[in-house]
């Protein structure tokens, strides 16, 4: 996953390896769901690969398959969420943020239930199975979508709780997992609040808002930033919607440059959010989305992919540097 | 209610919808119409639901697939106080709630709909949590025929039959029109009773108006499987320069129109009256 640099950073910090966030995702929900058996998944044959197969086995009154069929699967989480039952409607990213759009717009928001949608292996988590496989437009499509909060976590903790915030919430969410094994990037004690940024350093040089799991590169980048003498703050913004203003604009107050950093398209997600929160305050800092461009993406490793747009370490850094010597 | 107070009523109920639309400017005529009558007959005999009951956790739910017929939908359920009847005069009006599609904004109403194919999925959803938690509720929704060209249907078809979905009931609005024109031009869907039965659900075929044939078809278990109901209606129903006029899909009667249409369904509700006494 990363550089040798950037590995012997990442055990510079201290930062311990987790496990992927979809497995965070499946056993606390599993936990979740046997304390609370009105708490429902609904899977479209991807139990398997949202590694719901161990909570099939132990709740199997608490999972309903829907087959290949994922307009079918956000209907139905919205029937069951509209019955009272707390629904998670589990499928891939890409087929889910795409094939059922509309359910997601009218059946889920629309129409106000709780429903929970799981988007999993989001991202390029399915990198060199295609574009098919990949969803690099789901925070776009779901942000110009009214009535939803939007979350992507960085590490197992925001996973967790995450999943916790959803379960408790009374108005529709989506949670957006990937596949890869993550480093714990959120020190203990953290307080997780959906729609609000967590801070992970402070620094007044460059900012780094980034989301999932680009967060613990723009951490490596900052650190590796400070060892030539430049402050970089990093924030995860693990909720894109609603977003948290207040950090992004004390950002633009306080830092020359500003980088945002997303495992999705340049158009449409966190960078634009952050970018027209910044202008409409008539703040202009030095500014880049780090993200996928408009273009047929690489195909390969998530990690290969990260690297080869920058998202990495030394990319970022280098993005920030250029940045601060205009 | 027997059938012949559901008649004698329907008159009534066609006359507020036409004048509900006019007032509008705008929704669905004929549609309405060929749905009316089954949408009475739910409401007034077989949904377990009341205004005071909308919250009910036990409720029986319907759900309208076929969202753009909600003028219908509005006049059954102002007549059966879920909300006054005067609120109808705003519909679709700047900033009234009351929308040319359901919305759960209007008492009683169950989910937001109008996209096409997404009712059956959602009352799957719906079924299904009252089969988890042992509730006796029963699941409703009315389809349209141009509808059931959306795949979704057919993906809720499949897991309906599949999870053996007896508390749930699908009924077609089969007026064999849609915007375009005749169904069977714009994408063939027959033969419907044999698909529907190859995809595991009990089927029944009624005549749509006819309330005694349509209470038996809806009321009669179907153990381990869904229900769906073939309702063969007329569309523009009641109106007679309306009836299979593919025009009135969405057409709003002028101001001579609507005075026609009321004179005929007045003139009508007047002689089954005579013949009653």
């Amino acid at each position: 996953m990363f550089t040798p640099a950037a590995k012997a950073m990442a055990e510079k910090l201290g930062l311990k390896k987790g496990r992927a966030n979809l497995e965070e995702f499946a056993d606390t929900l599993q936990q979740l769901a046997t304390a609370d058996k009105n708490l429902v998944a609904v899977t479209s044959d991807s139990r398997g690969s949202g590694k719901l197969a161990p909570y099939g086995k132990a709740l199997p009154k608490q999972i309903v398959e829907v087959g290949i069929a994922e307009q079918n699967l956000v209907g139905i989480t919205a029937g069951l969420a509209a019955c009272g039952k707390k629904a998670f409607g589990v499928s891939p990213s890409c087929f889910l943020t795409a094939r059922s759009l509309e359910q997601i717009k009218n059946d889920v928001c629309y129409s106000n239930v709780p429903a929970v949608l799981v988007g999993i292996s989001s991202g390029v988590s399915y990198g060199a199975l295609g574009s098919t496989h990949h969803s690099l437009h789901d925070f776009a499509v779901l942000r110009a979508i009214n009535n939803l909060t939007l979350i992507a976590p960085a590490d197992n903790f925001e996973t967790r709780e995450a999943v916790k915030f959803a379960a408790a919430a009374k108005r529709p969410v989506f949670l957006r997992f990937g596949k890869a094994a993550m480093l714990d990037v959120i020190p203990a004690g953290t307080k997780f609040e959906a729609g609000q940024a967590i801070t992970l350093r402070e620094g007044k040089d460059v900012a780094f808002l980034a989301s999932g799991e680009t967060v613990i590169h723009a951490l490596l980048a900052a650190a590796h930033l400070a060892e030539a003498g430049l402050s970089a703050r990093v924030l995860s913004f693990h909720t894109i919607k609603p977003l948290d203003t207040a950090a992004v604009l004390a950002a633009g107050r306080e830092c020359r440059a500003v980088v945002t950093v997303e495992e999705h398209m340049v158009h449409g997600g966190l960078g634009e959010a952050v970018a027209a929160t910044l202008l409409a305050a008539g703040l202009a800092p030095r500014f880049k989305i780090v993200g996928l461009p408009d273009e047929d993406t690489v195909t390969g490793a998530q990690a290969d992919i990260f690297r080869h747009y920058g998202i990495s370490m030394e990319g970022l850094a280098e993005t920030a540097r250029g940045l601060l010597k205009t | 209610m027997t059938d012949q107070e559901l008649t004698l009523k329907s008159f009534a109920l066609r006359r507020r919808m036409l004048t509900l639309i006019h007032g509008a400017g705008a929704g669905h005529t004929g549609g309405g119409l060929s749905c009316l009558d089954i949408l009475s007959l739910l409401y007034n005999r077989v949904l377990r639901i009341t205004p005071e009951t909308v919250d009910s956790p036990t409720r029986d739910r319907y759900v309208q697939s076929k969202g753009h017929c909600v003028e219908a939908l509005y006049a059954v359920m102002a007549d059966r106080g879920y909300f006054p009847d005067a609120d109808l005069d705003t519909v679709c009006h700047y900033k009234s709630y009351y929308v040319g599609h359901p919305t759960r904004k209007i008492k009683g109403m169950e989910m937001n709909t109008g996209a096409l194919g997404h009712g059956l999925p959602i009352c799957l959803g719906m079924a299904l949590a009252a089969k988890m938690d042992g509730d006796a509720f029963k699941v409703f929704t009315l389809l349209g025929d141009g509808e059931l060209a959306e795949g979704s249907n057919w993906e809720a078809a499949m897991a309906a039959a599949h999870y053996k979905l007896d508390n749930l009931v699908a009924i077609l609005d089969h007026n064999t029109l849609q915007i375009t024109g005749h169904t069977k031009d714009v994408m063939s869907n027959e033969p419907l009773d044999e698909k529907w039965r190859a995809f595991g659900w009990e089927v029944r075929a009624v005549n749509g108006h006819d309330y005694a044939a349509l209470t038996q078809a809806i009321t009669t278990p179907h153990p381990g499987k869904p229900l769906f109901i073939i309702a063969n209606t007329v569309k523009g129903k009641g109106v007679s320069f309306m009836e299979n006029v593919g025009k009135w899909h969405h057409g709003v009667p002028s101001d001579a129109e609507l005075a026609q249409a009321l004179a005929e369904l007045e003139a009508a509700e007047k002689k089954l009256k005579e013949a009653v006494a």
